[in-house]
Order: structure tokens, then sequence, then C-alpha cells
């Protein structure tokens, strides 16, 4: 799956999406993978304050619990209820239908510093090479 | 699919009948158990219970026979793997022949029958085994005192750790931290946040043992204690364990030890000589209490005598001429972690096994550290072996070299079902990738020892020859891989009757 | 022994196989200094006939040819041969915890069915496979109710059974959790004014039991709008399981917390028994315990699985709901068994045989000059006494003629040193009643 050029990306694989001040968060499509069948979300509740890099909810797999970190500050204005009856769109759909919060951005500089879409998929590489060493 | 399993050497399991759900036979009328008649007057439930009375009895309860109950269990028994059946290689589980006589003995009348609010003269029976066990526990593990009370492992860490907070606080400060190694069994980070401690994980070094250069550094006096299994979730003894003890001593930290692995030192080493301030044991593991698909087991926890007066209430005491009470107060107690006592059925399970062995219970140790050495001897080279240190009871591969085929452990798990066993455990411990953990315990043969390891080097050929057969085993169970997926994302946790048999009613 | 399946031959030859010239070698890992030189200190060995000696022996210093009246939390049923039949087979007894689910199918079955049973008891949408007893189900179900509503104030009655509110403590106390008592009417039932007076809206749960530790049924729906005013879950404790063959299950709370020890498991000195939690579905994420679930495997035939795993200590490890890794399975087979030996009608005849008993008790005992019914509220199987005086006085009188009296709760409640809580099952027959009333009435007559 190709990585939206307009995205930028995080570290720990969440997306985010800037319109109008408003930043829609996701994961990518590696984390879908490296998770597997995704069975249930957590996400937090509208007007929670999201700090960079804290941990902002879980995705379950069958198996495992990941945490979500958030790309930047900000205030939830939205979660993504439909997950919580198809957790699968998560899979199938990473980048799209999958979003899981839009948040008021409170502090753009927080998105600037993140990798675009060619930066995270040279990280991507080399992971996988570090992996395969 | 014939020469899929030509090599199986076991008779496969045969497929049972299929069986539905109890509900699914249920007809009104139809009664299993009668009950004799009542010798007293019949009272109205209306009278006496006025609006709350369960007119109808409950709603969707079964109604059949006696021979259907009897046929339905035995049926679903017949789906089940046991430790009667063959070997649980599962490591750190210890699944070991659970004697019969301990069935006998804790169901005599008199035993079985005892109530544990009778007066204690009554009881002394019950309150000298109780305290015939705790000296042999005692014994086994070289400490000075033990509380019998706790249900499980998981609740005796949790005991374990109370008192260990009771005793720091007791001194002016609790303390705010404990340290786990990342090797560690799941239940010790849970049970440390629900004693009130942050729990900081502290990484093995490469020979997956506790690094004591790194633990030098962590233990301040922020930290209450270390929770160590020794040997490790490895099935190795760590060397540097006095060492270890030192450095938490030295800045007022304690030393816990998970007893899970009891089954390499038993007769061996005892943990209070090296160091161990507060341990539980497992009797479902080490002392051959059945684990019945599940539990009950027992958790009992052994400690020094700096510990004694936070014990669980209530305590057992030896009066003079020998009557054996159990006291209630105890201004220092940390309180009870469950009613009434203790698994007092598991407990005389674990006593009749003890009883059995005698001081002979340390060949039993040595046969299982013989019979994992001896698997580790001849899978060596089929299956990666991560660290190389000596293996004591249990031993840990990983599936690196069958990962090249797409193979991993989990297939290999569901591949060794079609050779008549059960799977060793898979993905823990979480330090080895991709683990293969192997406790074959002391009730395996020679024989025994011999089938598993020709099965587990075919399905390493099978793993580099034809792949697909592993990752889609098992091949002869009654079913095929279960859909987790499905029953995680929409989980239907009861039966319950269709529509239209309730709009019958 | 018996017990190790290896013969000297075969031990040579597999140190052998090995490389190891004796087995000392193989705990060389071992410090010189911790490895020990003496045999331990045991008794043993025995052999089996020597085992089941030892046992018998101890068997008879216990309280063999005596009546006992106790309840308070550990009941005395009938309970058919057959619940033994099936829990000893090998494929039940000695089988592991059901996470390989295509070999443990029987176990992971009879677990789905024991979590319908249970639900269909307590009158709760969902039911997890057990949880080690009563008390610690009770503790479990605060635990719960403080994770879903993020308070940590909890409200405890005083009438709930001593020892839950002691394991409750023992557990707040390192939690963050504050628990608080509220007392008892003159009915023996709850006091409103006093949970009014107390419930407010940092409430995260109020825990009552039904019947109470003195017998008496409380009204659970009048219970439930009160706390459920103020955002606060209700859970309702039930140590007698067999009371729900009779009474209407508490559907109005939000979680139950149940002992099952009366369905098919003896009172074995206290334990091992089976604890019990069913709640409101849209909790589930936040129960504890292991959940057995209807699934189906690759050819689309019905199949369970443990599911919903990430709630649990081998997952989530530091952040799972509860630490718990056992439940008791084997005891929920037991309850299992002997629930559907009962089935409907049975339960329901067990029930009201135990009313039938307890009615008769009472009315024997009120024939006695000073004993009085304490409590005016309705009653299953239990019921509580005052005499004229101490409870435990006359329980040492009634030793003499080898019955154990009822309990007496003056231990536990200081302002109830006359009070004694009788239970009769339906295994107590008609002559053991009339002996209880002659052997107190006598008792009564002995000068002080």
């Amino acid at each position: 799956m190709a990585y939206p050029s307009n995205y930028r990306y995080t570290k720990d694989h969440e997306w985010i999406d800037v319109k109008d001040g408003i930043g829609t968060v996701g994961i990518t499509d590696y984390a879908q993978h490296e998770l597997g069948d995704v069975v249930f979300v957590e996400l937090p509740k509208i007007g929670t304050t999201l700090e960079v890099g804290k941990v902002f909810g879980n995705i379950e797999s069958v198996k495992a619990v990941s945490e979500i970190f958030a790309p930047a500050a900000g205030e939830v204005l939205e979660a993504n209820a439909e997950l919580q009856n198809k957790p699968e769109t998560i899979n199938s759909d990473p980048h799209g239908a999958a979003w899981l919060v839009k948040i008021k951005l409170a502090n753009p500089a927080d998105v600037a510093a993140l990798m675009d879409a060619g930066a995270y998929e040279a990280f991507l590489t080399a992971k996988g090479k570090e992996a395969s060493a | 699919m014939n020469n899929v399993n030509s090599k199986i050497k076991k008779a496969s399991r045969h497929t049972n009948q299929n069986e539905g759900l109890i509900f699914e036979k249920s007809s009104p009328g139809k009664r299993a158990f009668e009950l004799p008649p009542l010798d007293v007057p019949a009272a109205d439930p209306a009278k006496a219970l006025g609006a709350r009375w369960r007119k109808n009895g409950v709603e969707g309860f079964p109604e059949v026979s006696e021979i259907e109950v009897v046929r339905h269990f035995t049926r679903l028994s017949t789906w089940n793997y046991a430790i009667d059946l063959g070997m649980y290689p599962l490591g750190s589980c210890t699944m070991k022949y659970n004697p019969r006589v301990n069935e006998y003995v804790a169901r005599l009348d008199g035993i079985a029958t005892e109530h544990p609010y009778q007066p204690q003269e009554l009881s002394q029976g019950c309150l000298k085994i109780l305290r015939l066990l705790e000296k042999c526990l005692l014994e086994i593990t070289g400490m000075d005192t033990i509380t019998l009370q706790p249900a499980a492992g998981a609740q005796g860490e949790l005991t374990g750790l109370l008192l260990i907070r009771a005793f720091l606080a007791k001194q002016g400060n609790p303390r705010k931290k404990v340290l786990i190694p990342d090797s560690a069994h799941g239940t010790n980070p849970a049970t440390a946040v629900i004693a009130g401690y942050e729990v900081e994980n502290i990484k093995s070094e490469s020979h997956g043992q506790i690094d004591v250069a790194k633990l030098r550094e962590l233990v301040t006096e922020d930290v209450a204690a270390l929770m160590i299994t020794n040997p490790s979730t490895l099935g190795v003894f760590d060397t540097h364990i006095a060492e270890i003890a030192q450095i938490l001593h030295a800045k007022g930290a304690l030393l816990y030890m998970d007893g899970a692995n009891m089954n390499a030192l038993t007769g061996i080493a005892k943990p209070g000589d090296f160091g161990v301030d507060v341990m539980h044991l497992n009797l479902h593991k080490t002392f051959s209490t059945p684990h019945g698909g599940g539990g009950p087991g027992a958790g009992p926890v052994a400690m020094k005598k700096f510990l004694e007066p936070f014990r669980p209430v209530p305590v057992i005491v030896e009066k003079e001429g020998g009557l054996v009470v159990r006291e209630f107060v105890r201004p220092d107690s940390i309180g009870k972690v469950r009613a009434f006592g203790g698994n007092f059925g598991v407990l005389v399970r674990a006593l009749a096994y003890i009883l059995a062995y005698g001081p002979g219970v340390r060949q039993a140790t040595e046969d299982a550290v013989v019979n994992a050495n001896y698997i580790r001897k001849h899978l060596e080279g089929f299956y990666d072996l991560p660290y190389s240190l000596p293996s004591m009871h249990e031993v840990v591969f990983s599936d690196a070299l069958q990962k090249k085929n797409g193979v991993n452990t989990m297939d290999i798990a569901k591949r060794l079902i079609d050779y008549g066993f059960h799977p060793y455990t898979t993905a823990f411990p979480l330090i080895v990738h991709g683990a293969l953990m192997i406790e074959p315990t002391e009730s395996e043969s020679k024989e025994e020892c011999d089938l598993f390891i020709d099965a587990m080097r075919s399905i390493a050929e099978e793993a580099a020859k034809t792949p697909e057969v592993v990752k889609t085993a098992p091949h002869t169970t009654r079913v095929s891989r279960l859909d987790e997926v499905g029953a995680a994302r929409k989980p239907i946790l009861r039966w319950k009757p269709a529509p239209e048999e309730s709009a019958a009613d | 022994m018996r017990y190790l399946p290896k013969s000297p031959a075969e031990r040579r030859q597999m140190l052998a196989a090995i490389g190891a010239k004796s087995v000392e070698e193989l705990f060389a890992a071992i410090p010189e200094k911790f490895r020990l030189r003496e045999r331990l200190n045991i008794p043993g060995p025995f052999s089996e006939t020597e085992v089941i000696d030892y046992f018998k022996t101890r068997a008879n210093e216990n309280s063999s040819g005596f009546t006992s009246f106790l309840g308070a939390g550990v009941y005395n049923h009938l309970c058919s041969v057959i619940v033994d039949t099936i829990l000893l087979r090998g494929e039940f007894l000695t089988s592991y915890t059901p996470y390989q689910a295509e070999i443990s199918q029987g176990t992971l079955q009879a677990i789905f069915e024991f979590q319908t049973l249970m639900c269909q008891l307590t009158g709760q949408e969902v039911a997890n496979a057990s949880m080690y007893d009563g008390s610690t189900a009770t503790t479990e179900a605060v635990l719960m109710a403080e994770r879903v509503t993020d308070r940590h104030r909890v409200l405890a009655a005083r009438s709930l059974h001593p020892e839950y509110r002691e394991v409750l403590k023992t557990y707040a106390k390192n939690s963050g959790l504050s628990v608080e008592e509220f007392g008892y009417t003159k009915s023996g039932m709850l006091d409103f004014t006093a949970l009014k007076a107390a419930l407010r809206d940092d409430v995260a749960a109020v825990v009552v039991q039904s019947p109470n530790f003195f017998g008496s049924i409380e009204n659970v729906v009048a219970i439930a709008d009160l706390v459920h005013t103020s955002g606060a879950l209700l859970i309702v404790a039930i140590t007698e399981a067999v009371s729900l063959g009779a009474i209407k299950p508490p559907a109005e709370a939000d979680i139950v917390a149940m002992e099952g020890q009366s369905f098919g498991l003896a009172p074995s000195y206290g334990g091992p028994y089976v604890g019990v939690i069913a709640a409101r579905e849209k909790f589930v994420r936040q129960m504890p315990g292991r959940l057995a679930g209807q699934t189906t495997d690759t050819e689309g035939r019905r199949g369970f699985v443990l599911t919903l795993a990430t709630r649990e200590q081998h997952i989530r490890r530091e952040k799972a709901t509860s630490n718990i890794c056992t439940n008791q399975a084997l005891c929920a087979l037991a309850a299992t068994v002997h629930l559907c030996l009962l089935g409907k009608e049975g339960l329901r005849e067990m029930a009201e045989q135990n009313i039938a008993k307890a009615q008769f008790a009472l009315g024997e005992l009120e024939k006695i000059p000073g004993v009085r019914r304490a409590f005016d509220a309705p009653f299953f199987n239990e019921f509580t006494i005052e005499l004229p005086r101490s409870a435990r006085m006359v329980n040492s009188e009634l030793l003499k003629d080898k019955i154990i009296g009822p309990f007496s709760l003056g231990a536990q409640y200081p302002e109830l040193t006359k009070h004694a809580l009788v239970c009769v099952t339906e295994t107590t027959t008609r002559g053991d009643i009339e002996k209880l009333a002659a052997a107190m009435r006598r008792a009564l007559e002995q000068p002080l």
C-alpha cells in the first residue's frame, strides 16, 4: 500500500493529515500488518487533551495490545465510532476509513517535526534491513 | 493425508461423537436427580418470600435425565488431552502425574465434610494436616514461616508483595517500585500494580540472566523488591543469586522469588539459603495437585522470620500439649486475602504427595532435570538454542531455523498435536522471540521422551521439506483451527434459546 | 518410587546420552555452598496404604458424629455421586488450561455451559469462567466498578459477610480505594437512611449481600433504584447460591458476585470453592478472569475458545484487569454437572425444601422460653435468633449433646453477643432439628 504523500508520520507508525487546523490521526499500513487481525479499539472521549508522544488509546489483536501515541497535541473533537462495530477496517483501510480521532491542533509546529511519506518509507526500509541483519 | 501422518508413532486420537450443548437436549419434564421426600411440613414459598418469590424456577435451566448427563460429560471429556493420556511439555507448568490416592484422601468423610467455622477442638485432624504441611514446605524451602491461605500462585505473589509492603511501611517507608525482569511470567507485573507499586522492567543480559551491573544501578531506596524466578523462565539457574540478594539487602530492599520452578530445586537447594526473603509455591505445579482444566490451585507463601508478624490471619499455632489452633488476633497482619483460610482440599493433596515421597522427593527433581537435558541434547541442531547456559528442568528453543520457511513456533506446536502430544509453551518467555519452552517433568518415561524427540525431529524435517503440512496443522483433531478473531470481535459468551422457542413458552 | 517411570538402567542410559558422568553435574550451576548434602527432614516415604492411614487417622480427629447447624457462607447440600464420576475422569481431572483449544473442547464447552447457567441463575447478561471464591469475586467486582466509573469510594453493608469485607479491605488498602461501612435496621435489613446519607457522586459501588449475613432477604429493586441515582454501581453478593432456586435473581444489580460452593462442592474446611462474577454485557471488557466464547473452525463447525484474553495478565501484564491466572475450572465443572443433574425442577424443589426446613426449625426454636426471632425480614435457609444469654456459652453446652450449634454472631458483631445464625438445609433431618430444640431448651435451663 502506498503512503499518502500529504500525510505526516511518526516513528511509532501513526499518521496525521492536517486540514484547517484539524488533524485526522490513524495508524499506518505497516502497523496494522504487524498487529494482525484487529479485534477491538479503545479511543479517548471527546474533549480529551492529547499530549505529543503520550498514549491516547489501544488497539487489540487476539494476542496483543498496542498502545497508540499522539503525533501532535490537541483536543479530541471526534472519535471514529464505526471502529467499535467494525474494528477490521483498520486492517482493510488503515489510511482512510479507519481514522481514529480528529483533533484540534494545539501547536501546528508539532506536525512539521514529523516525517513525510518519503522519509517514512525510508525509515521502514532501514528497519527491514536491521531485522534481517 | 496418509503419508502426512505415516511417521506418527502414537495412535491418533479417534474422532468422537458430536455433542451439542446440554441446553439443546433439554425438554420439560425430564429429571436427573430426585430429592428424598420432606420430613417436615411443606412451606408456602409465596408466604415465606412474598414478592421475592421466583415462582417458576430458573428460566432456561436444563431438564435432562441422568443418563444424558453422564453421556454428555463423558463425551465432552473424550475431546480433551490430559496428563493421564500423555506428556504435556509445557514450560513452567510442571504438568506431572496427579496421584489418585490424593483424590481418595481429599474425599474422605471427616476430611471433605468439615466446616471452617466448627470448633477448633473438633478440627484437630484438619489443623494437624495444615501444620504438618507447613513444616514440610518450610523444610523444602529453607524459610522460617509460612501462610497456606492464598488460593493460587498469583494470589501468593500478591500476598508476598503485601507482606513486603507492610514490613517496609512499618519501618517508615513502603517505597515505590518493584523491579521485574523482562523474562518474568505475566502475573508478576500485574500483581505488583495491584499491590500499589510501580513496575520497573529490568532487561535481561545476553544469557537471559539478571544483568547484575544494571541491577546495581537500579536498586535505590525507592525500590521495595526484585521479583525473581530462579531457575529463570529459561530454565537456567542464576549463579549470581547470592550477589543479587546482597545488592538488594544493602539498600534495604527485599528479594521475592516466584517459586514456579521449584521442580528444579526440591531436595537439591533451598531458596532460604541463597538469600530469598519471601517466595510463593505453586502446589498445582511442583506438588502434583491436579490442574483440572484450569484450577483450583494453591499458592502458599513462605518467608523469613522478620516478615512473620505480617502474615495473613488466621495463623496456625501449635500449643503445649499438642493442640493446634488458629489465631485470629494479630495486630500487624496484612489481613485476609481470601475467606475461610485456604484451599484445604488442595493442601491435603499436596501433603499426600509429599508423604508418598518423603526425603526421596529429591529423586523426582533429579529425574526432571535429566529428562529436560536429555530432550535438549537430542533436539540441539534441529531447533535453534538461543542461550547456551546449562538447562535445569526446562529448556527453551526458538523457531529461528524454521522461520526461514515461514513456519513459526505456533505452527510447530499445532503439528505436535497430530503426533499425540500437547504443545509446549509458545511465545513465552517474551525475551525469546518465537520461543519453544519445554518442561517434561519427572513423570515422563524414557519411552515417552523418545517419542517426543522423534516427533519434534520429524516436524523439523517437515518444516524444511513440506512446510504447508505444519502451517495448516492440526489435521487429526475433532475441530480444526478455531477463529479466535471472530470470537474476540463478536463475543458469544453464553447459550441463548432460539427466539421461536421462548415465544412458544 | 511408584510415581517415577525410570529404571536405574534407563537413568544410566539417559545420563550417558546427555554426556554427563553423574546427575550432580547437571546441578553444577548451583553454587556448591547451596547444594544440600543431607536428605530433607520430612516424613515418608509412605506406601499408598500408609498415606490413606495417615489421613483416615486425621479424619477421626474431627467432627464425626456431630450434627451441625452452621452456614455463614459455607453450606451442606445434597450432591449426586455422579459429580465425582465425571470429575474423576482423567481427561477432566488431569487436563490443563484450555489454551490449545483444538484439544480442550471438553473443558471449553463445559465452561461455556457454566457461564450460561450462571447468567440464567443471576439474571445477568455475561458471566466468567469462575474466580477463586465468593470473597475474591466480590473484591474483583469492586475493582471492576472502580475501573468502570473511575471513582474510588465504596460503600459496603455491614450485613455483607465479615470475611468478604475483610478481604475487600486488604485489597483496598493498597489501591487508593476507600471502603466505608453502613449499618442495618432492626429488621436485619439494609439501612436505607444510612445508605442515602453516605451516597454521593464519588461512589464507585455499593456492595450488599442477599440473603445477607443474618439470613435476611434484601429488597434489591429498591436498593438498585437508590444506588443508581448517584451513578454508582450496585454489586450484590450471594453466599448461598441455592437461594436463587426460589428467590428472584438480582437482575437490577450491575454486577453479581456469588459463591458457588453450594453447587456440588464439599465444605472441605474452607476450600476449594468457586466464585462467580456475572454482570451486564457492557462491562465485559472490564471483567477479570477467563471467558470461553463460541466460534467456528475452518470448516464451519461450532467450537469454543478462551476469548478476550487481552484483558488478562499474560498479555497486558501490568495493565491487566486483574492478576488472576487460574480459575477454578474443576470446581466450576462440579457445579455444572451438579446443576444439570438437579435441573430446573430439582433446584426449585431443593430450594423449597430448604425453606420448609428453616420454617419448621424457627417454629421449634421459638417454642423455647426466652428464644426469639431477631429479625422480621423474610429469610431463606438461615435466620437469626436471640437468646437470653451469650450464644457462645449456649453452643458450649450443645457440644455435650454432639451438636455444633448455630454460628454465634458476637465475635463479628459486638452488639449481637446473644444472637446466633441458624442454618438448616435439605440435609438437616426433622430429628436433628427436634434434638437441637430439646438440647437448647436444656442448655437454657442450666443456671448461669
